[in-house]
């Protein structure tokens, strides 16, 4: 680590914001696929979201930097409630990482990266393409810089997606399935990757069907079903003492 | 042998072949490029704006561009050059003087946007709806995130397309002539035409279409090659292990196993 320290001109760590979810709903047309759901997320902390496909986890991140507008309900970031901010300042502030990455196909890695500080934040070009290059560095990528996202692996890209995000040096991460499409080799590199951003202060909330990576990193744990918040606690209580009978379902199908 | 000798008179008399030909690289060939470039830059400006109509959230701009569509791509190409060459007439007159040439040109226009419009929607629509979403979660606007992520995949998708309807103005410029051009301004379908009249053989004509086949032939042969190339155009890459990438990471995160 301090090896790392001395060659990397990159902040070594983040100054998370807290995130609430106040009696959140969201809603697909009459469909509603959230329902009531509240969630305090520590600065800094690290919330990771389980459950069956079609729960709503996805749905939840898309309500956070609103993606998709809340049906009903809030979200606190910093105490501030998100539905009062331009959604694209709001959106400055929360980087998001996809399941098919969604990097820009026909620009460089470099210029995936480059691209929102330049055109968002208004750096010059040079400044963009710096810190693009200390982000790109700090996923391990300087060298593939100028590789297209064709040219990169799965991991490669969503290593990418990452510092494509973190160059707006944002005060939330939310991640939606990162490593659901990753082949099986590539899926630690992509998990120590967030793990360091936990480690370093970073917020963070990870929809993830990679249980031994919300055991381990995890401050919280949240199980959601149908919609709803079914049970909620520290990833030890959740893995090894699961109250609800759906629950105890879900995880003897996964573990 | 008498009527190979009739077909071969009334076809390829090369002399009435060469009588025209300057005429027809002069000015045929010339108009032809000009009135079919004009219309299809003018089609595909006004192509892209009718595509971006129809797929912004807009209900208005959608129907005005919905209608548009359908009106020009409903109609036949020679009824509209007709109703706007001579409809337009006086307009024209004050801006661009008696000729109703820029008039053919803003027809075939009106009519190449429509299907250019169709084309770049199409193209723009193919495009990964996570593509739109990552510029959104990056905090570009909807139009930023249009403008410099998703039109421009979208329209290197339908380039193929472009060039065919480039090839279908190329062709649909000979209509321009029933507007009743001045002679220094007729295209390669009349000169052939006035000039098959004249001498009562069709040879001209022969001619003014084996230059609309230099055109659009190699236009459609390279339509194809694009279009493979867009389509496999991937450089082949060495197969790399998985395992290698793993190096990659930094001793601070690959200190952290799982």
């Amino acid at each position: 680590m301090t090896t790392m320290q001395a060659t990397q001109p990159v902040e070594d760590t983040f100054t998370g914001a807290s995130l609430e979810l106040k009696d959140l709903s969201m809603a697909y047309g009459d469909f509603k696929v959230v329902r009531h759901m509240s969630l305090a997320v520590a600065p800094g902390t690290t919330t990771c979201i389980i459950g069956p496909s079609g729960s709503g986890k996805s749905t939840v991140l898309r309500g956070i930097n609103r993606l998709h507008e809340p049906a009903s309900g809030d979200v606190l970031l910093d105490g501030k409630s998100v539905l009062t901010l331009k959604p694209d300042l709001l959106r400055m502030r929360i980087g998001m990482v996809f399941q098919h990455f969604n990097l820009f196909p026909d620009h460089t890695a470099l210029d995936n990266v480059a691209l929102a500080p330049w055109k968002v934040k208004g750096l010059s070009k040079h400044d963009a393409r710096s810190i693009a290059r200390e982000c790109l560095a700090e996923v391990g990528l300087a060298e593939r810089s100028e590789h297209r996202p064709h040219d990169l692996s799965g991991g490669q890209q969503q290593r990418v997606a990452i510092a494509r995000a973190l160059a707006m040096n944002p005060a939330v991460m939310l991640f939606d399935e990162a490593t659901s499409a990753l082949d099986p080799e590539l899926v630690n590199g992509v998990l120590n990757l967030m793990a360091d951003l936990c480690r370093r202060g970073m917020t963070m909330v990870v929809v993830t069907h990679e249980m031994g990576f919300a055991r381990r990193v995890a401050d919280q744990v949240v199980f959601m079903d149908e919609g709803e918040v079914v049970e909620a606690g520290p990833p030890a209580q959740m893995f090894d003492a699961p109250q609800s009978p759906r629950l105890q379902r879900f995880l003897s199908e996964v573990l | 042998m008498d009527f190979l000798h009739t077909l071969a008179r009334t076809f390829l008399d090369f002399d009435a072949m060469g009588i025209v030909l300057p005429h027809l690289l002069k000015t045929g060939l010339a108009n032809t490029l000009i009135i079919s470039l004009w219309a299809t830059v003018l089609g595909t400006i006004l192509g892209l704006l009718l595509a971006i109509m129809g797929i912004s959230p807009s209900r208005w701009f959608k129907t005005w561009a919905r209608v548009y569509t359908d009106l020009f791509r409903g109609l036949p190409a020679i009824l509209t050059i007709l109703l706007v060459g001579q409809g337009f007439a006086s307009v024209s007159q004050d801006m661009f003087g008696p000729s109703p040439y820029p008039l053919g040109i803003l027809a075939l226009s009106l009519i190449s946007s429509a299907y250019m419009g169709e084309i770049f929607r199409s193209g723009i629509q193919s495009v990964e709806k996570g593509q739109l979403e990552a510029c959104r979660a990056l905090g570009m606007s909807y139009g930023r995130s249009m403008r410099l992520v998703v039109i421009p995949q979208g329209i290197r998708r339908v380039l193929p397309a472009m060039v065919n309807q480039f090839i279908s103005n190329v062709k649909d410029s000979s209509l321009v002539y029933f507007l009743g051009l001045m002679v220094s301004e007729r295209e390669l379908f009349r000169v052939g035409q006035d000039a098959a009249v004249l001498t009562g053989n069709l040879s001209p004509l022969v001619l003014a279409g084996l230059f609309y086949l230099l055109i659009t032939v190699p236009l459609t042969h390279m339509v194809n090659y694009i279009d493979h190339r867009l389509r496999t155009g991937r450089r082949p890459s060495a197969p790399t292990s998985g395992l290698d990438e793993l190096d990659e990471l930094t001793p601070r995160t690959a200190s952290d196993k799982p």
